[in-house]
């Protein structure tokens, strides 16, 4: 009863996983479309990442390298917690190295560094339907992707530029995959969205809570939605990284005292490292040789 | 009110229409055809199942037997009841209009009037904000509401206001057909008669047809070239409006053209 | 220089070092046994054990006792544990009509054949702090003997004449779901909404069955039954080609007959709401079959207008897991998001004050 020994490799039994491979299958044969799945409880609360641990239970194998990041970073609390739970109940590999993972789960944001082939991202998602917020029935958003209405969700994108002059959608900014369904790519902040197009990598969703499960195969289309005449655009940052003077890259910003002095640095915490054991140096850094 | 006379062929084409709830009748047997540009009123009672006919043949209600084909833009003829929902979806959005007693049941009240005015050209594939917000503001124009309440919402409208902004909304993809429920009902009389007299122009206008339920024998005469009377589910007396109300046939019409007099 | 904040790993070993050390207390006091739990806080192990979904005291007080008394942490430990235990099938249905009756019920007959048996209850007790419940007592224990006597279910009597629906049919084709094993898929028979009700979180049902009372969503209700006690539980074994018995359950079932209801077919007749929970569990019970019965809207042709009606809002709230997992997950960093939206709002103002400006200076 008390033996995290007595739980099978990865934590799921073999059963719910073929069943979650199985809606896995469906997802990538599907893209963007939202395949139920039958969630289990999880030892960690749902809205926590459980979507995303279970397509990694699910899909993780013994050799597999496993990387966890939350806003970016491999030390948040609840990354670390997911990251531990795996070595613990898979004793995989884990890296915080971009490069060298093969799974990487991610709560709010994609690396900055472009993902290879035969990697797979898998993110936490906690309200997988893109109309939600514009229609709360289930049977009537199901409808809705069936026969592609779609106008409500440019009827939302409308009342943005019309109210403030510009879309005002920041983060799970909505898009169509390979031409068809539209998607919500999680809490991601749209300076995200680009990445998710022809990526090379496989990218799973798991919404543990909502019950769904979704894909973007390698090499798919994901186009952001837009008007013709009001693009949609990425953020943009008026200066680089305080610790490894990065450019296009996302910024978090970091309040230093209570005299509205800030400083940015970068969100992906391993993207930074890298650049700054390569010698990249931002205004507030120092070089790595000196500590 | 100008007939389209070039259009030889009806648009819609109704066969037998029946409709039971259960036991209950909701309407038997009704027959008719409905020419391009022109406007068929339907009047009778409560009760008498003119709105069980109009919601029949908008395809809100799936009737027990009978047939309602309708000439789709493509020249064919189709059995709206055998269209797939996809299929009938499309048109009820685009070909086809419903203006709604109750402007709430028509109108996205959250939304501005721009968005209300847009979303029919946005759910046909329109993805420019420019030409969106232009042909909103031209449709509002045309409706009588000013441009600087393009981004108000329908909430801080007037009862006038939003049915003549559902008006317009149904109106901006260009429909052929439109069902009206009842469309000045709840309306001050004042209210009525501007709103009808806008109506009979857009109609007049554009070369709708239209299919209007009232109770009211003065919209009755105002907008229809032709009208049904319904009684107990069955349509009794059917002719040109005018025929119809200064000649009536039926004693039941006679009775209600005559108490619409004495008032 | 400035230094990221790192080291979350070390705060969550020491956040859960101070938790083990605050949940025992001070250690001067002896610590609680779990079968102290089982046996004094039995409706708080019943609570855990209903909306946990497994039958094992065992473990729901060992729940309670890890979650500091939190209920529906508890409840969640029991969830997460029950979620990795294999399945080896299902049991036939309980027969409520044979329990062994610990208390028994009825507001719609004054007697009824098996008579009525208040048993353990709160009803009429009044609610004074009594302090001499605390330490030992000495006070010798009652032992009842189990009741021999048939006592048939209300809604039986009712129905033998008529006057009762008969109890929901599922089809002889129809497979009885399984909501955990399979995702849910709206609109839902019946047989799944009883299931999500009684998982449902206590509190939520017992709101929403309020409501209904007061007017969202009436059903006129009366209490046909409430019957608590224990129940055998049986199990197929195909090799053996007849049921064994895998032991007795303690269960409240609740029997809710409401107003009547015809049509040109059926004669009038009263309908039902159905609860039945783990434990003894009165409040939920009562609170279950009240919302079952409004959630039958659709089914009798009832305008749905409340939203106890409303399956896809009752059903898509009723379990607390999932509802305190996502309100708790919260107080997750959001930064990312909210770093996207703080850009935004400044380039709003800058703009809102050049524009400003831009007025003044015209």
């Amino acid at each position: 009863m008390n033996a995290v020994a007595s739980y099978n490799f990865a934590y799921l039994d073999e059963q719910t996983k073929r069943m979650i491979r199985r809606a896995i299958l469906k997802a990538i044969a599907i893209p963007g479309y939202q395949v139920p799945f039958s969630s289990r409880e999880m030892p960690m609360p749902y809205g926590w990442g459980t979507g995303g641990v279970q397509v990694t239970a699910s899909i993780i194998g013994p050799d597999d390298v496993l990387k966890v990041i939350d806003q970016g970073a491999d030390d948040t609390t609840n990354a670390v917690s997911i990251r531990a739970f795996f070595a613990k109940v898979a004793q995989v590999a884990t890296t915080t190295h971009t490069a060298d993972a093969t799974i990487i789960q991610t709560r709010h944001r994609i690396p900055e560094k472009a993902l290879g082939e035969g990697q797979i991202l898998v993110y936490q998602v906690p309200i997988p339907e893109p109309l939600r917020f514009l229609e709360p029935r289930e049977t009537e958003t199901r409808k809705m992707h069936a026969l592609e209405e779609y106008g409500l969700m440019h009827v939302k994108l409308y009342e943005d530029i019309a109210r403030h002059g510009r879309i005002a959608t920041t983060y799970a900014y909505p898009v169509k995959v390979e031409g068809r369904y539209v998607m919500d790519p999680s809490p991601t902040p749209k300076f995200d969205n680009p990445k998710m197009h022809m990526s090379a990598a496989l990218q799973l969703f798991g919404a543990g809570r909502e019950h769904r499960i979704y894909a973007v195969p390698p090499w798919t289309e994901v186009v952001s939605l837009d008007f013709e005449d009001h693009p949609f655009e990425i953020q943009h940052f008026e200066e680089p990284c305080a610790l490894c003077g990065a450019e296009q890259v996302y910024l978090d910003e970091v309040i230093l005292n209570d005299r509205g002095g800030h400083m940015y640095v970068c969100s992906d915490t391993d993207n930074c490292e890298e650049r700054r054991e390569a010698g990249h140096v931002g205004s507030l850094g120092v070089k790595e040789a000196a500590e | 009110m100008s007939h389209d006379l070039s259009n030889q062929e009806p648009l819609l084409r109704v066969e037998g229409l029946t409709k039971y709830y259960g036991a209950r009748l909701g309407c038997a047997d009704v027959n008719f055809e409905l020419w391009p540009g022109e406007v068929l009123a339907i009047v009778g009672e409560s009760g008498s199942g003119k709105t069980t006919l109009l919601n029949s043949l908008s395809a809100t209600l799936e009737p027990t037997s009978g047939r309602t084909l309708y000439r789709m833009r493509d020249e064919q003829w189709r059995n709206i009841y055998e269209l797939s929902e996809a299929e009938r979806r499309f048109l009820v959005r685009t070909d086809w209009g419903f203006v709604h007693q109750n402007p709430a049941d028509g109108l996205r009240m959250t939304v501005s009037a721009g968005a209300n005015v847009g979303e029919r050209l946005m759910a046909v594939g329109d993805r420019n904000y420019g030409h969106i917000r232009e042909t909103a503001l031209d449709w509002l124009g045309r409706v009588e509401i000013a441009a600087d309440r393009i981004d108000d919402q329908p909430r801080s409208f007037s009862g006038g206001m939003r049915q003549r902004l559902q008006i317009a909304r149904n109106l901006v993809t260009g429909p052929r057909l439109v069902f009206m429920d009842e469309p000045t009902g709840g309306l001050d009389v004042s209210v009525q008669a501007r709103l009808l007299d806008l109506l009979r122009g857009l109609v007049g206008e554009l070369g709708l047809a239209a299919i209007v339920v009232t109770h009211d024998l003065a919209v009755a005469r105002l907008l229809s070239h032709r009208m049904m009377v319904m009684k107990d589910g069955r349509v009794i007396e059917a002719g040109l409006t005018d025929r119809v109300l200064d000649d009536p046939r039926e004693p039941y019409t006679q009775l209600l053209v005559s108490s619409i007099l004495q008032v | 220089m400035y230094v990221a904040v790192k080291g979350g790993e070390a705060a969550i070993a020491n956040a859960h070092a101070l938790l083990a050390d605050r949940r025992r207390g001070d250690r001067s006091v002896p610590a609680l046994r779990l079968d102290q739990v089982v046996e004094q806080l039995g409706l708080a192990v019943d609570r855990a054990m209903g909306e946990g979904s497994l039958y094992d005291k065992e473990l729901a007080a060992l729940a309670l006792l890890q979650a500091r008394g939190d209920l529906i942490e508890a409840i969640f430990l029991v969830r997460a544990y029950r979620t990795t235990l294999p399945r080896f099938g299902y049991s036939q249905p309980i027969d409520t009509a044979a329990m062994l009756i610990e208390r028994r019920i009825s507001a719609t007959f004054k007697d009824l054949p098996g008579g009525q048996m208040l048993g353990p209850t709160f009803d009429y007790t009044h609610r004074l702090l009594d302090p001499s419940i605390v330490g030992d007592d000495v006070a010798a224990p009652i032992t009842r003997e189990a009741e021999a006597e048939q006592a048939p279910r209300v809604t039986d009597l009712l129905g033998r004449q008529g006057l009762m629906e008969p109890d929901g049919e599922t089809g002889p084709d129809h497979e009885v779901g399984d909501l955990t094993r399979e995702p849910l898929d709206f609109p839902l028979n019946r047989d799944l909404r009883l299931q999500a009700l009684a998982r449902g979180d206590e509190g939520f049902l017992l709101a929403l069955g309020y409501s209904t009372q007061r007017g969202y969503g009436r059903t006129h209700p009366f209490v046909g039954e409430i019957r608590i006690g224990e129940v055998e539980v049986e199990f197929d074994v195909p090799e053996l080609g007849f049921a064994v018995s895998l032991g007795r359950v303690k269960v409240t079932e609740c029997q809710m007959v409401n107003q009547f209801k015809g049509s040109a077919k059926v004669p009038p007749q009263f309908t039902r709401g159905y609860g039945l929970v783990f434990g003894q569990a009165e409040r939920k019970a009562m609170a279950m079959s009240l919302v079952d019965r409004a959630l039958r809207a659709r089914e009798f042709g009832e305008d749905i207008v409340a939203p106890a009606q409303d399956e896809e809002f009752v059903i898509s709230h009723s379990d607390n897991v999932q509802a305190t997992g996502f309100v708790e997950h919260l107080k997750l960093p959001h930064y990312v998001d909210f770093q996207a939206e703080l850009d935004l709002i400044r380039r709003m103002r800058a703009e809102h004050d050049a524009a400003n400006l831009k007025e003044a200076a015209e």
